[in-house]
């Protein structure tokens, strides 16, 4: 049933969202700061599928926005956090030893800090903005990363043709660009993929405490939260219409990267994997 | 025993102060400046002088470990400062809310881990029927959902649409006082939120634990000792799924301190997670610091005794450091 429901229509429904979220803008640009009091808290018709929120703007055409900035912002903040990861897994899992048990002990006593908090608190201080945001999500989800990293190197370490490498005069560059990296690669970018849903529900939390992108703009959080207001006016399409849209494209790109996982590794049947 | 807990402490405590230097150095960044803050609207009213006078009864042009040094110093002796935001101390503050929150917290824990203990093992029983594969699917779709946007559809749904329960708050705005009735009809809805929120990181484990130690060959003996389904699932196959459990509920305390922040500030709880947020929107350094680290202690604090919990149930589990 969750392969029914989830895996099979992963790939299309994330092509549609992308290319919304690409072409969308091209042919029907958004004043994010447009208001048409005339129209106010429709509800979801054929001109509006999404309905229109409290200041009569469209749900649909602002949730394609909104989710344009949460993968653009979901996308980097991935990458940096899979940057700090990369680095310390893969000094740990380099040169092992005492720098390995320290680092990886670091790393399990940084899982354990409530993260959101710390989100929060890196957003508060450096006052809301694009750029917090990403910085707030890449210094709090890096240790995934670091966790595969490190044990995927110390697990090619002990293979033969690492080995043979050594014995026939590699240098430990060579064994890094050449003989290491080429298997490490492929499951930092799993890693990176799984990482982006994650990346993209802190974002929204954030926006959606105000804490995250500016109000104005049209944000997947900012519009939920916004949608809060009209709930109690009985408009319930406002904020239904951006979540769906956060767990619909957050869905279907853990259903991709568990298939990807298939092909990596195909003796397990990859489970969902959040 | 005690070697676990001194090793623990070595990591602990080192990532404690970074964390609350890489926090200190962050709040000498923002640009607020304490003083105006303090002042609120009267920093526009108020002489350059005066300011002046602030800043330097304060301390804030300091180097700046000094500042941190007399902040740290003061935190470690109970003294936790001054919220701008809230005009009163930090300590009182926490002090107020802190049980509410643990209140939520607590609850929550409580209906997540007997729900995902039953749920999980029968579907774990059943695997593959109607009911495992139905709750798998709800577990994947639920994990996806922000806690909020949960939060806002069960109060558009059952306090708006149905009406039975408050939408928000912890008692009753005609409430003079404080019942245990009126508080549990509010905590309902949130309390559920947070932990269907939750919950399916909890399921799915037991789920899989359980589905695996059915496989098991002490598993088989209780059947071909011929005792009933029931206490072989529940005596056999549970107990010995039942201890990896514990370290699951430790390693996911951050993420259901998170869950409570969002789900506070929703329902308008009088918990840590609402006044967290609002020490956000105000930059309120001293509070939003304070509860940080408090937290953070809190947690790693109940890391440990989770860990040493599984190394007392389990002998044969040996957890280095």
């Amino acid at each position: 049933m969750a392969d029914v429901l989830i895996r099979r229509p992963a790939a299309p429904l994330l092509l549609l969202a992308i290319g919304a979220a690409l072409l969308v803008p091209l042919f029907f640009p958004l004043d994010q700061s447009a208001v048409a009091l005339g129209r106010v808290a429709l509800p979801p018709s054929f001109t509006h599928p999404g309905g229109t929120d409290d200041l009569g703007r469209d749900v649909l055409h602002r949730s394609i926005y909104g989710l344009r900035v949460s993968l653009l912002v979901g996308v980097v903040a991935a990458l940096a956090a899979t940057v700090i990861g990369g680095l310390v897994g893969g000094l740990a899992g380099m040169l092992g030893g005492w720098v390995d048990r320290v680092l990886m002990r670091i790393v399990d006593t940084i899982a354990a800090l409530p993260h959101l908090l710390l989100g929060i608190f890196i957003v508060a201080m450096l006052r809301p903005s694009l750029g917090a945001v990403v910085l707030s999500i890449g210094l709090t989800h890096w240790l995934s990363t670091a966790r595969i990293v490190r044990s995927e190197l110390l697990s090619l370490r002990t293979r033969t043709f690492i080995d043979a490498a050594v014995a026939g005069g590699a240098s430990r560059t060579r064994v890094l660009t050449r003989h290491l990296l080429p298997h490490v690669v492929p499951k930092i970018a799993l890693a990176t993929t799984l990482m982006i849903p994650h990346a993209v529900w802190h974002e929204t939390s954030l926006s959606f405490l105000g804490l995250g992108l500016p109000p104005h703009m049209a944000s997947l959080g900012n519009m939920i939260n916004d949608g809060q207001r009209s709930l109690l006016t009985g408009s319930w399409w406002a904020s239904l219409v951006p979540g769906l849209v956060i767990v619909v494209v957050t869905l279907a790109i853990a259903a991709l990267a568990a298939r990807w996982r298939d092909r990596l590794d195909p003796r397990v049947r990859a489970e969902l994997n959040l | 025993m005690i070697r676990v807990i001194l090793r623990r402490l070595a990591f602990a405590l080192p990532v404690l102060m970074a964390t609350s230097i890489g926090m200190f150095l962050l709040g000498a960044a923002s640009p607020m400046d304490p003083a105006r803050q303090y002042a609120g609207a009267a920093a526009f009213t108020m002489s350059e002088e005066n300011l002046h006078q602030i800043r330097d009864n304060w301390g804030v042009d300091d180097p700046l470990h000094e500042q941190y040094l007399r902040w740290a110093g003061n935190l470690l002796q109970g003294d936790l400062g001054w919220s701008t935001s809230r005009h009163q101390a930090v300590g009182e503050v926490i002090a107020g809310r802190a049980g509410w929150t643990l209140l939520l917290i607590g609850l929550t824990l409580v209906v997540v881990l007997i729900g995902s203990l039953v749920a999980g093992t029968i579907a774990a029983y059943r695997r593959g029927g109607l009911l495992d594969r139905g709750v798998r699917a709800a577990a994947y779709a639920v994990q996806s959902m922000p806690s909020f946007w949960l939060a806002l559809a069960a109060i558009a749904v059952f306090s708006l649409g149905l009406g039975w329960f408050p939408a928000g708050g912890l008692t009753d705005v005609r409430a003079t006082s404080v019942t245990f009735a009126d508080v549990a009809h509010h905590l309902v809805l949130p309390v559920t939120v947070l932990a269907i929120s939750q919950a399916p990181w909890f399921l799915l484990f037991v789920r899989d634990s359980v589905a695996e130690s059915l496989r098991e060959d002490h598993v088989l003996a209780a059947r071909a000792r011929g005792l009933a389904g029931r206490t072989v699932l529940f005596g056999h196959a549970l107990r010995t799924a039942l201890l990896p459990f514990l370290t699951l509920v430790g390693t996911h305390l951050p993420e259901l301190v998170g869950g409570s922040v969002l789900v506070e500030t929703v329902f308008s709880l009088p918990g840590l997670g609402a006044v967290s947020v609002h020490a956000a929107l105000g930059s309120d350094f001293p509070l939003l610091a304070a509860i940080t680290l408090i937290t953070t202690a809190v947690v790693l604090t109940a890391n440990l005794f989770t860990d040493l919990a599984y190394t007392a149930a389990d002998p044969r589990v040996r957890i280095d450091g």
